[in-house]
């Protein structure tokens, strides 16, 4: 037995004699937040599509729960795998709700299990259901299209979420709340999350794990801070930003890494496990060098100071 | 539909006057009378008016039922991917068709199958596939791909994505090529009556060969109605069957 929920192993791809993914192998522990990371073209998209059989393997393996992904219809592996994409590809004549009901409705749930799912989900993604779940996409916004997109991701409970660079076509503030919501759900559900982006910020802010891809293969699978602090190769250390690395290295560490704990300080406390660069940001726009520092529950648990941030 | 829009609307009145007219020619007597003062006004009486319509609307209906049937499946058999290398031989046969004037399939069928109404049929199936066919593949095609990749990755099988996705957001589209099909065979239809089925062409073609100008009048007036009010019914189906979270305007 193992803990990894999805295991890619020597997995291939080429179109036209192009190895578009070449020779992959990652394995993602239960409840990670993966994001597959590189520029355009570099096989993050065709990894993941190979996952729920989108696009077929050339050769290797996958599995997911430890089952082989061949070893089940397509139709029934697609169906236990949540799947957002950019752009959203909600169905233009179907409403909110029963876009979100799509697959409860192929898994044959009842009407009331599935009336109810979809409260429950637009209510997680702070829509409210009697609002929204009898609208039309297009009378949505762009960042409530993308929700809704989640929503119905999440809607049959799977275990595991593919997400294609879910939001890469929202403006950046609502890029930031979209990440924010997304973050907190992974959190509150406990999901395996595999997201493609080739948005570097985006990556160091969600992921547990990160994977980097260039031209098909990997070139390295690290947490944030291990790939900022080591980036394995010239390509990892170009990508990531040889330039601005400063605060890239402030934005992988949590403040609860370089507080001090007992002591104290004035003003509005920062969370703990907010990350450096958000404390730098607090320092700075409240002209304080010291912060107090508050655990998830609001209890004061330290301080901070600005030496600690460059310690 | 609200009762003023039903007065306001063209369905009404075209339809008014086409049945109208259907039922009681005698009407258009003294219109007859004072538009040709040389000639006698007569109307038109080897077969009732209501007879030329049924057998008119009986050819159109056969015809383009079955041409729709057959379009719509040829159009789903080239856009999927067993089918997709079958595209061209497809466009290339009912381009054929449509290029092929009716008159000369009414010839060419007649040997065939004898004079009556089923050369008529058979010529207008030919020609009224094509506007069916190909608004049919660009109505399947015009689906976006982000959408058909979403329903197949939560698991929608092709026949749920065909039906459940594709042709609903196709619809509009397909049923213009139908609208398009069906005005066009309701003119065509009448050269029909030169082998030997009952059409609105019927009084046309007599009058041509009898040099009695009001029965050409009184065929080409009823055939044009026809058109029209049929038209008007497609425009009227549209708005009905367009998918409801469609931001589109209606055509």
């Amino acid at each position: 037995m193992t803990d990894a929920m999805i295991e890619i192993a020597g997995v291939s791809k080429a179109y036209d004699g192009r190895k578009v993914v070449d020779d992959v192998s990652l394995s993602v522990p239960r409840g990670a937040f993966c994001v597959l990371l590189g520029p355009s073209g570099c096989g993050k998209s065709t990894t993941l599509r190979m996952i729920n059989r989108l696009v077929p393997c050339d050769s290797g393996t996958i599995r997911v729960a430890g089952k082989d992904i061949t070893a089940v219809p397509p139709e029934a592996l697609r169906r236990r795998i949540g799947y957002a994409i950019q752009s959203t590809g909600l169905f233009p004549h179907w409403r909110v709700g029963d876009n979100i009901a799509t697959v409860p409705r192929l898994l044959g749930w009842p009407r009331e299990r599935i009336d109810a799912r979809v409260s429950e989900l637009l209510t997680l993604l702070r829509l409210d259901p009697g609002t929204y779940r009898s609208k039309y996409p297009h009378q949505l916004s762009g960042g409530e299209q993308q929700r809704v997109g989640v929503a119905r991701a999440l809607a049959a409970d799977p275990d595991v979420l593919l997400m294609d660079e879910p939001f890469a076509a929202v403006d950046p503030i609502t890029r930031d709340a979209l990440q924010r919501e997304i973050a907190r759900i992974h959190r509150a559900t406990g999901k395996t999350i595999l997201f493609v982006t080739h948005d570097i910020e985006e990556a160091l802010r969600l992921a547990s794990v990160i994977a980097i891809l260039d031209r098909g293969r990997l070139v390295q699978f690290a947490s944030p801070l291990e790939i900022v602090e080591h980036p394995a190769s010239g390509f990892v250390h170009e990508f990531v930003g040889a330039q601005g690395i400063g605060l890239r290295r402030l934005s992988v560490r949590k403040v609860a890494d370089r507080m001090r704990p007992g002591e104290t300080a004035e003003g509005e406390p920062v969370a703990l496990d907010a990350s450096l660069a958000d404390a730098l940001e607090a320092m700075t726009a409240r002209r304080s060098d010291r912060l107090p520092v508050a655990d998830r529950d609001g209890r004061l648990v330290g301080a901070i100071a600005l030496a600690d941030l460059v310690r | 539909m609200r009762k003023t829009d039903l007065l306001a609307s063209p369905i009404l009145w075209v339809g008014l006057l086409f049945f109208g007219l259907l039922l009681d020619m005698d009407a258009l007597r003294p219109v007859f009378a004072w538009a040709f003062p040389g000639v006698r006004p007569e109307i038109f009486d080897r077969a009732g008016f209501v007879e030329l319509f049924l057998s008119h609307l009986g050819l159109v209906v056969a015809a383009e039922a079955a041409a729709a049937v057959v379009g719509i499946a040829l159009a789903v058999f080239v856009t999927r991917p067993a089918g997709r290398d079958f595209r061209t031989l497809v466009n290339v046969l009912t381009t054929t068709g449509q290029t092929f004037p009716p008159a000369a399939v009414l010839a060419l069928a007649v040997p065939a199958i004898g004079f009556g109404p089923r050369p008529t049929v058979v010529a207008l199936l030919l020609y009224g596939l094509l506007p069916i066919v190909e608004n049919a593949i660009a109505g399947l095609e015009s689906v976006p791909a982000a959408l058909r990749d979403a329903a197949e990755g939560m698991g929608l099988s092709p026949r749920q994505r065909l039906c459940q996705i594709e042709l609903p957001l196709a619809a509009p589209v397909i049923l213009a090529g139908v609208r398009v099909s069906v005005t066009i065979a309701i003119g065509t239809a009448t050269i029909g009556s030169t082998v030997g089925a009952l059409t609105f062409g019927t009084p046309i073609f007599d009058g041509l060969a009898a040099n009695k100008i009001p029965y050409v009048l009184q065929g080409a007036v009823l055939v044009a109605l026809f058109a029209i009010l049929t038209d008007l019914v497609f425009a009227w189906l549209d708005r009905r069957l367009r998918p409801a979270g469609d931001g589109r305007t209606p055509a």
